[in-house]
C-alpha cells in the first residue's frame, strides 16, 4: 500500500473514534472570542455616542424648553439675555444644504451616467482617478477656496454682488462640488451594476443611447442612485470645515442665499474654539446641538436603506 | 460554526404523497465491505426537501456514479457525504451516514476530520492562488501532517495523479498557469496528499475538454485500486466507462409543496442499470427519452 | 410614449441609418451627451481652478521655512513644522488604533457571523450608520468620553488619535468585508474540503488574497483621516502650538488645524501661508493616493 493511503485505519469497538478532532485548537477559541469582541465593540461606540451626547443634552433640555429650541429663531447661547432657538442654525444648514445638492446632483449624475454609458475605456480610466481627487482633497482647503476665491474674488470682486465676507452660496456651491465624487461614484457602481443584457435588449428594439440611459438604465439603477443622493444630503449636513470658514460665524434666519449665516456644524465648531467650562450651559448647548445633529443624520440614513430596499432591482 | 445533527431514525410512512420505488440493493454482486452507507437519508434546505430518503451503500475500492438529470439532489446528497453541506445556512440532513460504521453526524465527530478523511473534488477547477507545491503541500500543513519529507510527498502526491511529468520542472510558479485540465489533476493531487480514503467527484469532468476528460476517466479507474471514489456526472456515457455501480436518481414532485425532491430510483452494478434497468424512469432515462 | 413609438415612425420614415429622428445623432441625444460633457468639464474646471489658485496664492512661501519654522505672529517668520510632525504621529496612532480592531471586525461580520441571526444584522446595520456619521460627532464624543473620566486637557495625540480612529473604524470595516467578498468562494470550499478549520482557512486563503483591497482601502481612509479637522478642533487642537509633538500625552496641532488657524487670520501673508500649506497637504494626500492605487493595481487579484 502506498503512503498515501489513510493511516487513520478502520473503527474498531472499543478504541477511540478515527473522526475526533486530531488537535484541541484551543488557539482557535480564542481568537474566534477576539473577533467576535471586536465586532460587537462597534455598537459600544454608538451606545457611546447616544450616551455622550445625551447626557449634556438633558441637562441642557432640563433648563430649555425643547419646544423653544426646536422652534425658537434667535440663537444667542453667551449673551446675557439668551435664547436658545435653532432654527438660525437649522435655516443656515438647510440654504448651504440644498444649494449644495443643486450643485452636485446634476454634475454627480452627469459625470456617472458618462463615465458608465458613455466614456470609452480609456477616457474612463483617465477620469475616475480624477473624480478621486477630488473627493481626497480636504475640507479645510475647500473652504480656504471657498472664503478667498469664491467670495472675495468671484462674488465680490468680479461680479460685484451684494454680499458681506462670508456667503451660504460660497459655501454651499464649494460644498456641492466636494460632494460630486460620492454621488457619482455610488451612482456609476449602480448603473454599472445593470446587466449588459438590458441595455442590448433595449438597442435591439431601436433605442438610441440616450433613451437607453434614460429609459432603462437609469430606472434599473434608482435604488443605487438614490442611496447616492442620500448619501450626499447626509455629508452635506454634516460638514463642518467649508461652513465654518466661509458660511459665517453670525447665527441668523438666512433669507438669501447671499447673506451670511452659521450652521449647526459651524456652531459647534466654532463655540468649541471658545472655552466653555465643562458642565456649563454653553458646554451642555454643544452636545444639545450635536444631538440635533446626529439625529438628523440617523434620520437622513434610515430612509436612504429603506428607500434602497423598496427600489432595488434584484438580478 | 457548523453544529451536528442528532441522528434520528425515520420511517418513510410520513412522506406525505411521495411515492418512491425501493431502492435496489445489489443482491447478485452485494457489497461485501461498505466504506460509507446511507440509511433513510433526507436532506434539508430550510424547510426544502432537496433530497429523499436515501439509503445506499458505497463499496470500498470501487467507482459509484450518481446520475440523473439536472436538480434531482445528486451534488446534495454529495455534500451531505463530506459534511460541506454544513456550510450553507439552513442545510440539515436526517438518517444517519456512516463512514466506517460511525456516523459522521455524530455529537462527538469532527466535521473538519471528516472532511479530510472524505475529499472533494469540485466541478470547476479551482487550485489556490500559490505555486503548485503550495497547493499540494497546503493540505498536510494544515491539517499537522509532518512527513519525513515534503518533496517527496508531493511528488507522489503529483505522480498518482497522473501531472508529475508535466509540471516537475516548474512546482514553484503558480498553478493559475496550468490548463484546465492540469488544474483538475492538481486538484486531485491536492486531495491525495492529505491520505483520504473516500474521494468524492462533483462533475470533475464537465468544465474540461474531451482529451482532459479522457485522462482524468483513466485516472480514476487508477486511482480506485487505493481510494473509494463517489462521482456525479451528468454524463451517462461517463458513468458506464468507469463506474462499479450507479444509482439514478430523479426528481420528484412533492404532492404538498409542489416543490421537486430528488429521489433515488435505483442503484446496482452499472452493467444492471444499463443493460437490464427495473425501472421504467431508469429505462427512460438511458434511453434518453428525457433527460 | 412608449418606448416602441419612435421605432414605428423611424421606420415609417425610413431612417434606418440612423439619423435624424431616433438615432444616436438626434438633436435630443447630441443635447444629452454635451450636457453631460458640460458637467464633466465643469467639475475638472473647478478641480484646475482650485488647484491653480491655490498654487499661485501659496508659492511665495513654499520654500524649506515652511517645513522648518514653527508658527509665529508674525508671519515672515512663521512655519508649518509642528502642524507636519503632529499629523504624521497622529495618522501613525490612529492606523496603530483601527486598523486591527476594523479588520477584525470586517472579518468576523463576514466570515463568521449568522447573516440571519437579528443580532448580527444590527450590528451590521450600526455599522453602516457609523460611516455616515458626521465627523464632528465623534469628536463630541471623545470629548466627552475623556471628560467622563476626568481627563482636563484634551488636546493630547492620543485623544486626536481616538476621535479620527473611532472616525474610520466603520470605513475600515467595510472596506474590509468587500475586500474578503471579492475572495471567490471556491477558494474557501476548496481548504475546507481538504480538512482544514475555517480559521486556517481564513488566515491562509482568505485573507492574504484579501490584503490588496484592504491595504487600498486603508490607506484611502487614512488618508481622509489625514485632512479631517473638525473632531479635533472640537478636542482644543488649535492652540497656539511652538513645540515639537512629543508624545501619546503631548499637545499638538495638524496641518488642517494650521490652515484653518492661518486661514482665520485677518492679514493677507496668512493667507498665503495656509495656501502653502494647502499645497503641502495637497501634495501628501497626493503620494498617499498614488501609493494606493499602485497597490491595487499591482496586487491585486484577477480570479
Amino acid at each position: 500500500m502506498s503512503t498515501l493511503t489513510t493511516e487513520g485505519g478502520p473503527v474498531v469497538p472499543g478504541r477511540p473514534s478515527a473522526l475526533t478532532p486530531r488537535s484541541p485548537r484551543v488557539g482557535e477559541k480564542v481568537v474566534y472570542a477576539i473577533l467576535r469582541s471586536a465586532s460587537l465593540l462597534t455598537i459600544v461606540i454608538t451606545a457611546g455616542i447616544l450616551v455622550a451626547l445625551a447626557i449634556p443634552a438633558a441637562e441642557f433640555f432640563a433648563q430649555v424648553p425643547v419646544t423653544d429650541f426646536l422652534f425658537g429663531t434667535r440663537w444667542a447661547p453667551q449673551f446675557a439675555d439668551a435664547s436658545f432657538g435653532v432654527l438660525p442654525l437649522v435655516s443656515a444648514t438647510l440654504w448651504t444644504t440644498v444649494i449644495a445638492l443643486v450643485v452636485a446632483v446634476p454634475f454627480g449624475l452627469g459625470a456617472a451616467v458618462f463615465l458608465s454609458e458613455y466614456a470609452h475605456p480609456t477616457l474612463r480610466a483617465v477620469l475616475k482617478p480624477i473624480l478621486e481627487v477630488l473627493a481626497g482633497i480636504p475640507t479645510v482647503v475647500y473652504g480656504y477656496f471657498a472664503l478667498t476665491f469664491v467670495q472675495t474674488t468671484v462674488f465680490r470682486e468680479w461680479l460685484q454682488l451684494p454680499t458681506e465676507a462670508f456667503s451660504v452660496l460660497a459655501a454651499g456651491l464649494v460644498m456641492g462640488v466636494m460632494i460630486v465624487p460620492t454621488i457619482a461614484s455610488i451612482s456609476e457602481d449602480a448603473m454599472s451594476a445593470v446587466p449588459q443584457n438590458m441595455r442590448q435588449g433595449s438597442a435591439a428594439l431601436g433605442a438610441n443611447r440616450m433613451q437607453t440611459t434614460v429609459r432603462v438604465v437609469f430606472p434599473a439603477a434608482l435604488s443605487g442612485i438614490i442611496a447616492a443622493v442620500v448619501l450626499g444630503i447626509s455629508r452635506a449636513v454634516g460638514e463642518t470645515m467649508i461652513v465654518a470658514i466661509a458660511a459665517g460665524q453670525q447665527a441668523r434666519i438666512v433669507e438669501n442665499p447671499l447673506e451670511l449665516g452659521q450652521t449647526m456644524t459651524g456652531f459647534i465648531a466654532n463655540a468649541a474654539l471658545g472655552d466653555a467650562r465643562v458642565g456649563s450651559l454653553e458646554y451642555d448647548t454643544l452636545y444639545a446641538v450635536g444631538l440635533l445633529l446626529f439625529a438628523l443624520t440617523l434620520i437622513i440614513n434610515f430612509i436612504s436603506i429603506a428607500i434602497v430596499r423598496r427600489f432595488r432591482e434584484a438580478y | 460554526m457548523p453544529k451536528n445533527t442528532p441522528t434520528e431514525h425515520r420511517l418513510s410512512d410520513d412522506n406525505a404523497g411521495v411515492k418512491i420505488a425501493a431502492a435496489q440493493r445489489p443482491t447478485a454482486s452485494a457489497i461485501v465491505d461498505p466504506v460509507l452507507e446511507c440509511d433513510n437519508v433526507d436532506v434539508f434546505y430550510g424547510n426544502f426537501r432537496a433530497v429523499t430518503d436515501v439509503s445506499m451503500d458505497f463499496g470500498i475500492n470501487e467507482i459509484t456514479a450518481l446520475i440523473g438529470p439536472s436538480g434531482c439532489g445528486k451534488s446534495t446528497l454529495l455534500r451531505s457525504l463530506n459534511r460541506m453541506n454544513d456550510l450553507v445556512d439552513g442545510a440539515r440532513v436526517t438518517g444517519r451516514i456512516s463512514f466506517q460504521g460511525e456516523d459522521i453526524y455524530g455529537p462527538d465527530v469532527d466535521a473538519i476530520e471528516v472532511r479530510r478523511r472524505i475529499g472533494m473534488v469540485f466541478q470547476k477547477p479551482n487550485p489556490f492562488p500559490k505555486s503548485i507545491y503550495d497547493n499540494i503541500a497546503y493540505g498536510p500543513r494544515v491539517t499537522g501532517m509532518k512527513p519525513s519529507s515534503m518533496d517527496d510527498l508531493v511528488e507522489e502526491a503529483l505522480t498518482k495523479a497522473a501531472l508529475w511529468d508535466e509540471v516537475k520542472d516548474k512546482l514553484k510558479q503558480s498553478a493559475f498557469g496550468l490548463s484546465g485540465g492540469q488544474q483538475q489533476r492538481l486538484c486531485i493531487a491536492r486531495t491525495i496528499a492529505v491520505k483520504p480514503d473516500i474521494i468524492l467527484m462533483d462533475e470533475p469532468c464537465s468544465a474540461l475538454d474531451p482529451i482532459a476528460t479522457m485522462r482524468i476517466e483513466d485516472l480514476m479507474v487508477e486511482l480506485k485500486k487505493d481510494y473509494t471514489i463517489v462521482i456525479v456526472t451528468h454524463n451517462m456515457q461517463q458513468a458506464a466507462r468507469v463506474a462499479d455501480r450507479t444509482a439514478f436518481f430523479t426528481a420528484h414532485a412533492d404532492d404538498t409543496t409542489g416543490n421537486r425532491t430528488g429521489v433515488l430510483v435505483e442503484y446496482d452494478t452499472t452493467t444492471k442499470i444499463f443493460e437490464d434497468p427495473s425501472d421504467q424512469r431508469t429505462e427512460d432515462y438511458i434511453s434518453g427519452r428525457f433527460g | 410614449m412608449s418606448v416602441f413609438a419612435p421605432i414605428s415612425r423611424q421606420i415609417g420614415e425610413g431612417t434606418i441609418r440612423g439619423r435624424a429622428r431616433g438615432g444616436d445623432t438626434s438633436p435630443a441625444s447630441i443635447l444629452f451627451l454635451g450636457l453631460l460633457w458640460l458637467s464633466l468639464l465643469l467639475a475638472f474646471a473647478f478641480l484646475v481652478t482650485l488647484i491653480v489658485t491655490t498654487v499661485i496664492e501659496g508659492s511665495p512661501r513654499l520654500n524649506a521655512m515652511l517645513l522648518t519654522e514653527f508658527p509665529a505672529s508674525r508671519p515672515e517668520e512663521a512655519g508649518a513644522r509642528p502642524a507636519i510632525l503632529g499629523s504624521m504621529m497622529v495618522i501613525g496612532f490612529t492606523a496603530l488604533m483601527t486598523l486591527p480592531l476594523g479588520i477584525a471586525a470586517g472579518v468576523h461580520l463576514e466570515e463568521f457571523s449568522d447573516r440571519n441571526n437579528w443580532w448580527n444584522r444590527i450590528v451590521e446595520l450600526n455599522v453602516q450608520n457609523l460611516a455616515a456619521v458626521p465627523s464632528i460627532v465623534y469628536g463630541l464624543l471623545t470629548l466627552g468620553a475623556l471628560s467622563a473620566i476626568g481627563v482636563k486637557d484634551k488636546n493630547i495625540v492620543i485623544a486626536g488619535a481616538t476621535a479620527l480612529s473611532l472616525l474610520i473604524l466603520p470605513v475600515i470595516i467595510i472596506v474590509t468585508r468587500e475586500a474578503l467578498r471579492g475572495v471567490p468562494i471556491e477558494i474557501r470550499q476548496g481548504s475546507l474540503a481538504l480538512g482544514a478549520t475555517p480559521l486556517q482557512t481564513l488566515f491562509r486563503q482568505t485573507l492574504p488574497s484579501a490584503i490588496p483591497g484592504i491595504a487600498t482601502g486603508s490607506i484611502l481612509a487614512l488618508s481622509r483621516a489625514l485632512g479631517e479637522a473638525a473632531p479635533l478642533l472640537i478636542l482644543g487642537a488649535l492652540v497656539f502650538v511652538s513645540f515639537d509633538p512629543n508624545g501619546l500625552l503631548s499637545g499638538y496641532t495638524t496641518m488642517p488645524i494650521q490652515i484653518f488657524n492661518w486661514t482665520g487670520r485677518p492679514q493677507d501673508e496668512f493667507h498665503i501661508l495656509a495656501a502653502a500649506a494647502s499645497i503641502l497637504l495637497l501634495v501628501l494626500l497626493l503620494a498617499m493616493n498614488a501609493i494606493a492605487i499602485v497597490i491595487r493595481n499591482r496586487y491585486q487579484k484577477r480570479w
